[in-house]
C-alpha cells in the first residue's frame, strides 16, 4: 500500500483500483451528481451542444456531399462531357431585335470523328442532339428536351430503362420513329394508361413510346449558367439519325418580334475513356483539339472525375472547419466542467477531510472526483449523441435534406467528450487530493 | 510493564508561521495500555489539537517517535498513514463530521469502504453497530434529520466499525445539551468496560472525570499525568 509514489496520485488511482472500488466510486459519483441535478445539467450543457452539433453537422454535410457525389457519379467517372454553348459575344449580337441570321456554333460531327480517331484511350463517343420542343399526347402537353442520341446512351450515362427498352441499332438504321421518355414526364402525358406502345406527337411527327427511363438524379448545373435556357428536367430520347432527319441542323425559334435561327450539329458529346487514370490526360487532349478547331469558345468540357475530386476536397475542408468548431466547443465545455468541479472541490473540502481521516488515500479522493467528472461529461456526451441523432432526423423530414449519420461520428463525439472529462477532471481532482486532512477538517 | 498500545517518545512538533517558529509540542513522552480511558486536558493553545492530530495520524511529528500498536507510524508515508487511520483508529469529532448526502448506514460504512471489504460484510457490520448505539430505526435517514445526540451516536458507530485499537474523541459533547452529552459519555463508559481504549480530548473537567487517567498539557509539555 505504500509502494506507489504518493506524489503521483493519478497514476496510482488507476493502478491500484479494484473493480469493486471503481463500481462504488461510480455509484457514489452518480449519487452526488443526482443530488445537484440542475447544476449537473447546466454544467454539461456545453458538452451536450458540442457533441450534438458535431454529429448533426457531420450528418448534414455527409448527406449533402453524398448527393453531390451521386450526381457526379451518374455522369460517369470515366466520362468526359463536351457541351455546345452559345458563345457570349454572339448572344449579344443576336439579342439585337433587328438582326436575324443563322448562327452556327457548337460541336460538329467532325469534332466527334476527330476525337474518336485521333485521341488514344477514347473507347466510346456518344453524340447527342438536344432540341427544346413540346411533346403532345392528344391534348396533354409537356415542355421537354428532345434528345437525339445513340442506343448506348443509358449504359454510358449510368441510367437504366425502367420499363420497355431503349431503341436499338435497327431503329437507328431504319430512322424509326420511336422514343423513350424520362420518368418525370410520364404522369403528365399519360396519367391513366401505360405509355408503352402509345404514340406521342412532336411538331407534326408521331413517335411510338418503346421505353421509360428510371428516375435519375438531376444533372449538376454550374456549367449551364451561361446557357440560354434553363435545363428541362424532362427528356425524350429518339435515335440521332431520326432527329437529324426531322430537324436538320438548323432550328428556328420565334421570339417576341424576332426570329432566331441556330445551326448546331451536336449539343453534347460524351467521351468514355478506357482507364480512370487516363481521364485527365484525355481531357487535356480534347481541350487542345477543340481549341485548335474552334475559333470561339462555343463549347464547354465537363470532367466528372475532376468535379468528384473537387467535391471530395470541399468535403475535406468542410470536415476540418467542422473539426475546429467541435474542438473549440468541447474545449469550452470542458473548461465549464473544470470550473464547476473546482467549485465543488472547495465546497466539499470538509467531506474530503472526513474521508481522509477515515482512511481514504489521496488516490481514493482523485478517483472519486475524476469518476464524477467523467460521469458528468459522459452523460453530457450521451445526451449530445441523442440530440445529435434526432436533429438530422428532424432536418431531413422538415427541410427535405438528405442526412447521413455515419456510425463512427457518434462514437467519436462520445469518446471525445469522455476524454474531455478526464483531461479537465484531473486538475480539480488533484487539488482535492492535495489538501491537508487537518486543514480540510477545520474548513467551515 | 504491560504492552503499550500508544507510545510517544520525546515527540516534538514545530510549525513555521511566517518568520516565527511555533513549538506546539516540546518533547512529550507517555504510553497508554490497552483498555485504558484517558482524558487530555489543558487551556487553549497548550498543544491539545496538535497532540490529537499526531495521535490520529493526520500529521507527523517533527522529531521523536510514535508507536501505535507497536508499529512506528511517525515516519510513514501518506498512503500508509491513511491505511493506519482506516484500520487502527476511530474518530469522534465535536461537530460530528458526518457526510450530509449519505444516509446513517452509509456514513457508518465509510471506513470499511476504503478497506475494500465485501459489501455484504460491511453492511452487516454497519447494521450491527447502528443497533449497538440504538439507531437501528434510523438507518435510512440523512444526518440533518437527526438530533445532535443521535448524530454523535452515528459518529461513534462509525468510529467503531473498523474495530480500531484506539478511539479518539475530540470534545465529543461540546455541541450537545447536557442530557445528550450524558448519554454519549455513558456510551463511552460502556465501550471502555467492553475493553475499548479511549482517548478523550476536552477542556471540560466534568467530562474528563469519566476517564481513568488524566493528562494535562501546558505550553506543549505534560503538566500532570494522574490516575483517578
Amino acid at each position: 500500500m505504500s509502494g506507489s509514489n504518493p506524489n503521483l496520485p493519478v497514476a496510482g488511482a488507476l493502478g491500484g483500483l479494484s473493480l469493486t472500488r471503481l463500481r462504488r466510486a461510480i455509484r457514489l459519483g452518480l449519487k452526488s451528481l443526482w443530488l445537484h441535478r440542475l447544476r449537473s445539467l447546466l454544467t454539461v450543457l456545453g458538452i451536450v451542444f458540442g457533441v450534438c452539433s458535431v454529429i448533426a453537422m457531420l450528418a448534414i454535410g455527409e448527406g449533402a456531399s453524398y448527393e453531390a457525389q451521386e450526381q457526379i457519379k451518374s455522369l460517369g467517372s470515366q466520362n468526359i462531357i463536351i457541351k455546345s454553348i452559345k458563345p457570349p459575344e454572339e448572344q449579344k449580337i443576336s439579342d439585337k431585335a433587328s438582326q436575324s441570321y443563322v448562327l452556327a456554333y457548337g460541336i460538329t460531327r467532325k469534332d466527334a470523328d476527330r476525337i474518336r480517331s485521333t485521341i488514344p484511350g477514347v473507347t466510346v463517343v456518344l453524340p447527342a442532339r438536344v432540341i427544346r420542343d413540346y411533346v403532345w399526347n392528344i391534348s396533354r402537353r409537356v415542355d421537354c428536351d428532345v434528345c437525339g442520341t445513340v442506343p448506348w446512351y443509358p449504359e454510358m450515362r449510368n441510367q437504366r430503362v425502367a420499363r420497355g427498352h431503349f431503341f436499338t441499332e435497327e431503329d437507328m438504321a431504319a430512322h424509326a420513329s420511336v422514343c423513350v421518355l424520362s420518368a418525370g414526364m410520364v404522369p403528365a402525358l399519360f396519367p391513366l394508361e401505360s405509355p408503352l406502345g402509345r404514340d406521342v406527337r412532336v411538331g407534326a411527327d408521331y413517335y411510338r413510346v418503346v421505353g421509360i427511363m428510371e428516375p435519375a438524379t438531376a444533372l449538376p448545373t454550374p456549367e449551364e449558367s451561361a446557357g440560354q435556357t434553363k435545363p428541362a428536367a424532362h427528356r425524350m430520347f429518339i435515335p440521332l439519325d431520326t432527329a437529324r432527319m426531322r430537324y436538320g441542323d438548323i432550328t428556328i425559334r420565334r421570339r417576341s418580334g424576332s426570329i432566331e435561327a441556330e445551326q448546331v450539329q451536336l449539343s453534347e458529346l460524351t467521351v468514355k475513356v478506357d482507364k480512370l487514370e487516363r481521364v485527365t490526360s484525355v481531357a487535356e487532349a480534347i481541350k487542345t483539339l477543340m481549341e485548335h478547331n474552334h475559333k470561339k469558345k462555343d463549347y464547354d468540357i465537363v470532367v466528372p472525375l475532376a468535379l468528384l475530386k473537387r467535391a471530395e476536397r470541399t468535403k475535406q475542408v468542410f470536415n476540418i472547419v467542422l473539426g475546429s468548431i467541435a474542438a473549440i466547443s468541447l474545449l469550452v465545455g470542458g473548461i465549464g466542467i473544470m470550473n464547476i468541479m473546482l467549485a465543488s472541490v472547495t465546497e466539499r473540502t470538509r467531506e474530503i477531510g472526513i474521508r481522509r481521516a477515515l482512511g481514504a488515500r489521496r488516490r481514493d479522493i482523485v478517483t472519486q472526483f475524476l469518476v464524477e467528472t467523467v460521469l458528468l461529461s459522459g452523460a453530457g456526451g450521451i445526451l449530445g449523441v441523442l440530440l445529435g441523432v434526432v436533429i438530422p432526423f428532424i432536418v431531413s423530414h422538415t427541410a427535405g435534406m438528405r442526412t447521413i449519420i455515419t456510425f463512427w461520428s457518434p462514437m467519436l463525439a462520445f469518446s471525445i467528450s469522455a476524454l474531455v472529462g478526464v483531461v479537465f477532471g484531473i486538475y480539480p481532482a488533484l487539488r482535492a487530493a492535495e489538501m491537508d486532512p487537518v486543514e480540510a477538517l477545520r474548513h467551515e | 510493564m504491560a504492552f503499550s498500545i500508544v507510545q510517544f517518545n520525546d515527540v516534538r512538533k514545530t510549525y513555521q508561521m511566517g518568520l516565527v517558529t511555533v513549538e506546539a509540542l516540546r518533547g512529550v513522552s507517555f504510553s497508554i495500555e490497552p483498555g485504558d480511558y484517558i482524558s487530555i486536558m489543558g487551556p487553549s493553545g497548550c498543544g491539545k489539537s496538535t497532540m490529537l492530530n499526531l495521535l490520529g495520524c493526520l500529521d507527523r511529528p517533527t522529531s521523536g517517535s510514535y508507536l501505535l500498536g507497536g508499529e512506528d507510524v511517525s515516519r510513514m508515508d501518506d498512503d500508509a498513514l491513511s491505511a493506519v487511520r482506516g484500520t487502527r483508529l476511530g474518530f469522534v469529532f465535536q461537530s460530528y463530521n458526518l457526510i450530509q448526502q449519505l444516509t446513517v448506514l452509509e456514513n457508518i460504512e465509510i471506513p470499511l469502504y476504503y478497506q475494500d471489504r465485501p459489501e455484504t460484510e460491511s453492511r452487516a457490520q454497519a447494521h450491527k453497530l447502528a443497533a449497538r448505539v440504538g439507531l437501528e430505526n434510523r438507518l435510512d435517514h440523512k444526518p440533518f434529520e437527526l438530533s445532535g445526540g443521535q448524530q454523535q451516536r452515528v459518529a461513534i458507530a462509525r468510529a467503531l466499525v473498523n474495530d480500531p485499537l484506539v478511539i479518539l474523541a475530540d470534545e465529543p459533547t461540546g455541541n450537545l445539551d447536557s442530557t445528550s452529552g450524558a448519554e454519549i459519555l455513558k456510551l463511552f463508559d460502556e465501550l471502555n468496560q467492553q475493553g475499548k481504549t479511549l482517548i478523550l480530548v476536552t477542556h471540560d473537567p466534568s467530562v474528563a472525570q469519566h476517564a481513568h487517567r488524566a493528562i494535562r498539557l501546558r505550553d506543549g509539555e505534560i503538566e500532570s499525568d494522574v490516575r483517578q
